[in-house]
């Protein structure tokens, strides 16, 4: 069986086709930043994750660092475990501090971590000590009308009756 | 009114009889094909003709298409993204539409309409001017030599088209979004790659275009394989693949969907 013409068309196209997987792979989608082989995870209890979803990024100073690659309740301490998987490159202190943040008003929420001072180094499987809740707007708004009903007409009990308990997030 | 009453439930009747009849043969069907495929392995030849002209010559139509959804896309989601003052996320808006969504599915009608009737078409004759019945008169058997290099070339080509589908849409939507419209080039481009996960939308949209591949490809070979060797009989067999596939695509992709984007 010699070679034909037929067999260079199909030829150009599996290549198109390939190269266009490629470009979908590469210059649409994000391949380059993913390399979750080269991460060390680390663990971070949060009272209150508000809206984090697995996936999310983690950054720090702005950058992207890593994601969350897990998230589960705790039902001994009542709090939600975060699991972080970092990339190599970087290190942190041990007292990092890891709070939930938003991205502009209604954006999606992510984990920003602050470097501490400490000399020691988060390693594979460490736990976070200090975090940071996510903040809910609710808790939010009931706090401010509360102290603002309470500074007003001077100590009404009646918007604090009708007030939700606020839980949690007050910092 | 008895009897109208009565030819109603038998005519109901007889439809489910007929689907699920059809349903078991064309089991039947693909099960044999597969296992006679052993065929196309020893000759790939075969499955590159068939590459070929249900792939190569698909290529004009499903890159035009592509092109062309993608500007349109990038004319409406400016639009609409315009009002809230988030242009920068065009790009985002196009590429996982056309990733997840378009690329797969229109790809797929397009491949069924083009590549599903021809075979359906090509088949149907065969078997209308008995090529099919000469070729078992001569201890050739019909399925390995003719449906199973045929079902590969469709299911092979079917992935690509739809991958090519999507760049050409990407590359439609920069071409309006930046060239004519002005959208910042380097946002375009960041939005996009940090918003489209390769595991999460790149590689369910093609997990997705194998699955209509594989589903295009048995409708269009079975109907051709069935249809009445009459000139009335290929004719309605070809309407019929275009029709079963459409829907059948439409489907698949709702239940594909529901199962990859359960809301994470």
């Amino acid at each position: 069986m010699g070679r034909t013409t037929l067999d260079l068309w199909v030829g150009v196209f599996v290549a198109a086709g390939l190269a266009a997987l490629l470009v979908l792979a590469f210059k649409v989608g994000n391949m380059r930043s993913v390399n979750l082989s080269d991460a060390y995870t680390v663990t971070a209890d949060f009272d209150n994750i508000g809206g984090l979803k697995p996936r999310a990024a983690v950054k720090s100073a702005g950058v992207v660092v890593g994601r969350v690659s897990e998230i589960a309740f705790d039902d001994k301490t009542y709090e939600a475990r975060v699991t972080l998987s970092l990339d190599k490159r970087y290190t942190f202190p041990k007292d990092t501090i890891a709070a939930i943040l938003t991205s502009g008003l209604l954006g999606e929420q992510y984990i920003g971590l602050d470097a501490g001072g400490s000399d020691k180094k988060l390693a594979n499987g460490d736990k976070i000590q200090i975090t940071q809740s996510a903040v809910v707007l609710e808790n939010l708004i009931s706090n401010f009308l509360y102290s603002k009903a309470a500074g007003g007409s001077d100590k009404s009990p009646a918007p604090a009756a009708g007030a939700p308990a606020t839980q949690g997030t007050q910092q | 009114m008895m009897r109208i009453g009565v030819n109603f439930f038998s005519a109901i009747g007889r439809r489910v009889i007929e689907g699920v009849w059809r349903l078991g043969y064309v089991t039947r069907f693909l099960m044999l094909t597969l296992l006679r495929s052993c065929t196309s392995l020893t000759r790939p030849g075969l499955v590159i003709r068939e590459i070929y002209s249900s792939g190569v010559l698909s290529l004009i139509i499903i890159a035009v298409s592509g092109l062309f959804v993608g500007m349109v896309l990038g004319f409406q989601g400016y639009e609409t993204l315009k009002t809230y003052g988030s242009e920068q996320s065009l790009g985002v808006l196009v590429a996982l539409s056309l990733v997840r969504e378009l690329g797969p599915v229109v790809a797929a009608l397009l491949f069924a309409s083009r590549a599903g009737s021809a075979i359906t078409a090509e088949i149907g004759l065969m078997k209308t001017t008995e090529q099919l019945k000469a070729l078992e008169m001569m201890a050739i058997d019909p399925i390995a030599r003719i449906v199973a290099p045929r079902f590969w070339g469709g299911v092979i080509s079917m992935p690509l088209l739809a991958a090519i589908f999507s760049v050409m849409g990407v590359f439609g939507g920069y071409l309006v979004g930046v060239v004519l419209i002005g959208v910042d080039d380097g946002a375009f481009w960041s939005q996009m790659q940090a918003a489209v996960d390769v595991r999460h939308d790149v590689v369910n949209g093609f997990i997705k275009s194998c699955v209509f591949g594989f589903a295009v490809t048995t409708i269009a070979l079975f109907e051709g394989y069935d249809a009445p060797p009459t000139a009335e009989g290929v004719s309605r067999a070809t309407t019929r693949t275009v029709v079963t596939s459409s829907l059948t695509i439409l489907a698949l992709d709702f239940v594909l969907t529901a199962f990859m984007f359960k809301g994470v």
